[in-house]
């Protein structure tokens, strides 16, 4: 574990923290996914990087939005836009556990005064035809993480397993700075010039996401993204692996991945507005994980997928 | 005597799954050793979240040796049978025994096996338990192979005696057993060398690990109604959160928190579910005013502040969430209690489906509203309440209090509704509509939420039965078997008549509305009302078609002559089936049901049961036992008379034709037993009816010991015949006695 660190007193100083503590632990700190993604799990350095045999160890802020916990702002902690903060270490490592309470302690939270618990949590995206094993780890009664072990994903066993850790950064800041309402937690350092709080740089657009995602976006045009998206996902993946202008094994898998994650928010936002029926619920996520499985299926037939010239 | 201990250290295992995995490693184990030959004198498993653990006391150090005796070709037999049979034994010519048998000469193996260490067979048991065991989720992790239900990290595995212990020398998927386990994750986590179960469980206790789970409990609950004591209050008993909270700790410490004051007006139910499911905290009530004032919640570790800061945490996290309840309490209220009511949510659930196939929730809910409206006089309930009821049972559906505890469904409708103004019979209908929910549950007595309950369940059953949705082996998705027993149970214990067959029909024809576009409201309004007419689906179907130029408007209404009978019919055999479950519970055979079945009036189940109770205790008695076999006697005959001659006797039976005493007794105790009978049957009093019925026993007995049915004389023979008539009359008048067994 690594030396307990001075109380943070911003957000960012909580990401940093974790930041500087998953790259002294050896993981790629890499950045946020630039797509519209429902949470850390969709971006391509977990969904796929789970896959195959190829090592992996990667550090990274997602960006994530879920339409429907949209509260115009007024929620103390519910937001359409958050942060997630994502680690995956394949293979798991035997000490995930006490890598993971240092990164507790990286942030101040002190091991000394603090109850810890893994609580059985199982995890399963059934969109990313995914499951795993695991917990959500309680501070003091309060889920700060969730802590998995990746078992399937796309539909393929995963094997060597993937150790996933995702903090909720804003729940987690809050509660290490004490701030009952996430509009209130200082941005930045509150002592700098220009002080900003949570809310000075979300509190508007959580009014605008809110107001434009429940009410105002064009379910017919969502629609009919939806529809491109699954085509152009399948079109890419009909592809041959070998591209006729390079004469090189060019398997698109993640151009196909990225029309999956698109159908997925456009998913989310249709949910949001409200026009998708119980039933047909579950039709439109057995769609997006049929694009998951096939991106799956693709990845793995990849050199980072685990592919090799020599094995084929 | 070793003993022998075990310890599986592992990540955090899930607190529902400890018990069971400690049973199953205790079994796993102690069966493999027994198996190989090594007995013991007692053994015990415990489990905290982070190991199962196992104690084998005075064990046997080795397996016995045994000598297995095998029996081999003839001594003369041909030389490659003897040496095929010398491979296999694995000995050679000179050690074989030759026996002098009737069959000749004979070549014996003594075949020994020697005992082996006790170490040998428990590394090979453990190891086959670790590979196969049966949890119920298992996974794999890092680079390895082997599945447990998280990482497995170390296993203990000695056996010790007087002179020290030793290490079991095995080693499973690159973990080596040892001597070494740890002590508490925080307080104690470097390594500890144990070398008895009394030397571990005193240096885990030292180490902050409490390793029996029934200690831990009862430290937990101690503390905790201590505590509340303390402070003139009580801790609300949940034993399965208890049994839950000691798995998810190793050193328990108990810590009683406040409720702050703007949560303490919350509907009690509403913060022991908040607590219990989002935070697993104990509730302590206040025993003078039943409300609900602090909790108590279980920490796995002691503090240098004495739990300070874990208890400002917890309050913190409970008082988020609270905020959320309270919230969603006030927004349902403003809502239950503005102009437009519980209305506005009924409306809102015209946009949540119900089935594809059976429309929205609140399709369903005019539907049960119209039943509950017909139900209603036959339960003795307000048919304008009973609509009313049926109405919103369901509204709090659209409720954001039940859209986040969903557990909490049917209670915050009586909330909301007694909120709204509506009488208590309403209100009570929103929380019992959906009793009973088990086999055990209580069924509703009120009138109103009888009707309501069972329009719920009539609805759900006519409607899956309308698609063509019946449960079929042990698939039952929409739990319609539970359904079912719930309409029996509601009408059964509330001792309530209703004839089901015509309520199938009608709510048939609504649910089919939703699949039949040829269906329209007109018609099914037009239909409704010739069946409340004449209570036969059948004429009522004809009155319909009349009505309409005496020909079916469409083809689907063309449709529903056969297919309303066949499905009401189907449901109400599902009903008998489910029914007989629920009798044979109470000990009464399949065989006497059926004969109650096979009487008319069978879709007023509260009848049938009646009529199948009083066969039965009649059939307990002596006379009621051979009175079958008498009945049996008297139709037999009769019945191979009436087919060979061609007609059937059932009239006409005359005592001046008698020719013997038993047959002039038998006619007098016929006369006797209708007198008693009739008014029984009027009455529907059936016990009254078989007793008068066993009655007859002894006189049908005499009949046939001394008379000859068929005399000669043809006069006679006709007269008796037409006795043995007012026999099988009087006997088939509860229950068809012919379907009895025996």
């Amino acid at each position: 574990m690594s030396d307990p660190v001075q109380r943070p007193r911003s957000f960012q100083e909580i990401i940093l923290a974790l930041q500087t503590y998953w790259a002294r632990q050896g993981c790629a700190i890499l950045q946020p996914y630039d797509m519209e993604v429902g949470a850390g799990t969709f971006h391509p350095a977990t969904t796929l990087r789970a896959l195959g045999t190829n090592p992996w160890a990667a550090a990274y802020v997602q960006p994530s939005r879920r339409p429907t916990d949209g509260r115009y702002g007024e929620n103390p902690n519910r937001l359409q836009h958050y942060y997630q903060y994502q680690v995956l270490i394949k293979p798991s490592p035997s000490n995930l556990q006490e890598l993971y309470l240092g990164s507790l302690q990286a942030i101040g939270i002190d091991m000394a005064l603090h109850d810890i618990r893994f609580v059985e949590d199982d995890w399963e995206s059934p969109t990313l035809g995914a499951w795993g094993l695991g917990w959500e780890v309680w501070c003091d009664g309060m889920e700060v993480s969730q802590f998995t072990y990746f078992q399937q994903v796309g539909g393929h066993d995963c094997h060597p397993v993937s150790g996933e850790l995702t903090y909720g950064l804003e729940r987690l800041a809050m509660y290490v700075l004490g701030v009952d309402h996430v509009m209130d937690m200082p941005f930045n350092d509150p002592d700098a010039p220009i002080p900003l709080s949570y809310g000075d740089v979300f509190k508007q657009t959580e009014e605008e996401y809110a107001r434009w995602n429940f009410d105002v976006a064009n379910t017919e045009v969502l629609l009919d993204h939806f529809v491109e998206a699954e085509n152009e996902c399948q079109s890419i993946l009909s592809q041959g692996a070998t591209d006729p202008k390079t004469g090189k094994r060019i398997i698109m898998a993640h151009p196909a991945y990225d029309q999956c994650i698109k159908a997925s928010h456009i998913f989310n936002l249709l949910d949001a507005r409200g026009v998708i029926s119980v039933t047909e619920r579950q039709a439109y996520i057995g769609r997006v994980r049929t694009l998951a499985k096939a991106c799956a299926d693709a990845f793995v037939q990849t050199r980072a997928g685990g592919w090799s010239e020599d094995a084929a | 005597m070793p003993d022998l201990l075990i310890e599986l250290f592992s990540e955090e295992i899930p607190a529902r799954m400890q018990a069971r995995a400690a049973d199953d490693l205790k079994k796993l184990v102690t069966n493999g050793l027994v198996e190989a030959g090594l007995t013991y004198a007692s053994a015990a498993a415990f489990s905290t979240p982070r190991r199962l653990t196992l104690t084998v006391q005075g064990m046997l150090d080795a397996s016995p040796s045994i000598t297995e005796e095998r029996k081999g070709p003839k001594a003369d037999a041909p030389e490659k049978a003897i040496e095929g049979f010398l491979r296999g034994a694995g000995l050679t010519r000179d050690q074989l025994e030759e026996r002098e048998t009737p069959k000749g000469n004979i070549l014996f193996a003594m075949i020994r096996k020697p005992g082996r260490p006790a170490a040998d067979i428990v590394a090979e048991v453990l190891e086959t338990t670790i590979r196969n065991f049966p949890w119920p989720k298992s996974m794999r992790w890092g680079t390895g192979t082997l599945r447990w239900v998280r990482p497995l990290h170390s296993i203990l595995c000695i056996l010790s005696a007087e002179d020290g212990a030793q290490v079991v020398p095995m080693t499973v998927d690159g973990i080596d057993a040892g001597a070494t386990t740890r002590g508490h994750r925080f307080l104690a986590p470097g390594a500890i060398t144990v070398s008895s179960f009394d030397d571990y469980t005193a240096k885990l206790k030292r180490a902050f690990v409490v390793l029996d789970p029934a200690e831990r409990r009862d430290a937990i609950w101690h503390d905790a109604t201590n505590m509340a004591f303390a402070n003139g209050l009580e801790v609300v008993e949940d034993a399965g959160l208890l049994a839950e909270v000691a798995g998810l700790v190793e050193w328990p410490v108990v810590l009683m928190g406040r409720i702050g004051d703007d949560f303490l007006d919350l509907p009690p139910e509403v913060l022991q579910t908040s607590m219990k499911e989002h935070q697993k905290f104990f509730s302590v009530r206040n025993p003078k005013t039943g409300r609900i004032e602090r909790f108590v919640t279980v920490a796995n570790r002691t503090t240098a502040d004495d739990g300070a800061t874990i208890l400002a945490g917890n309050e913190k996290v409970l008082s988020a969430r609270l905020s959320d309840a309270k919230f969603f309490w006030e927004n349902d209220l403003r809502i239950a209690q503005s102009d437009a009511g519980m209305q506005v949510w009924v409306d809102r659930l015209s946009n949540v489906t119900f089935h594809n196939k059976l429309g929205t929730q609140a399709e369903l809910i005019s539907r049960m509203e119209a039943l509950a409206g017909e139900l209603a006089p036959m339960v003795g309930a307000d048919a304008d309440e009973a609509r009313q009821a049926a109405r919103f049972a369901k509204a709090d559906l659209s409720s954001e209090m039940v859209y986040e505890f969903p557990e909490l469904q049917g209670l915050m409708g009586s909330y909301y509704a007694k909120a709204a103004g509506k009488s208590g019979a309403i209100a009570a209908a929103a929380q019992d509509h959906y009793a009973p929910l088990g086999p055990s549950d209580d069924v509703p007595t009120a009138p109103v939420s009888i009707a309501v309950a069972l329009a719920e369940k009539i609805d759900k059953l006519t409607g899956f039965w309308a698609i063509d949705e019946k449960p079929t082996g042990s698939k039952d998705p929409f739990a319609l078997r539970r359904a079912a027993l719930g309409v029996i149970r509601i009408l059964v214990e509330n001792d309530l008549h209703v004839p089901l067959d015509h309520l199938h029909a009608a709510q048939l024809v609504r649910n089919k509305r939703k699949v039949m576009p040829g269906l329209e409201d007109h018609h099914v309004e037009d239909l409704l009302h010739e069946i409340a007419k004449h209570g036969v689906f059948a004429s009522a179907f004809q009155a319909f078609i009349h009505r309409n130029d005496k020909k079916a408007p469409t083809d689907d209404i063309a449709k529903l002559e056969t297919a309303v009978p066949a499905k009401s019919g189907d449901l109400l055999s599902f009903l008998h089936d489910r029914l007989k479950v629920y009798l044979k519970d109470k000990g009464i055979r399949h065989d006497i049901i059926d004969a109650c079945i096979a009487m008319p009036g069978n879709d007023d189940l509260t009848l049938l049961v009646k009529r199948a109770k009083a066969l039965n205790e009649t059939l307990k008695t002596d006379d009621g036992e051979n009175l079958i076999q008498g009945f049996k006697r008297a139709n037999n005959i009769l019945s191979q008379a009436e087919t060979a001659d061609g007609v059937e006797y059932s009239f006409g039976a005359d005592i001046k034709f008698a020719e013997t005493d038993e047959e002039r007794a038998l006619f007098a105790a016929l006369d006797a037993a209708e007198a008693q009978i009739n008014p029984a049957m009027d009455a529907q009093d059936f016990t009254a009816a078989m007793s008068a019925m066993a009655s007859l026993r002894a006189p049908i007995d005499a009949f046939f010991d001394a008379v000859q049915v068929n005399s000669d004389n043809g006069t006679v023979r006709r007269n008796r015949l037409n006795l043995l008539s007012r026999i099988r009359t009087i006997c088939t008048s509860v229950a068809d006695l012919t379907k009895i067994d025996g």
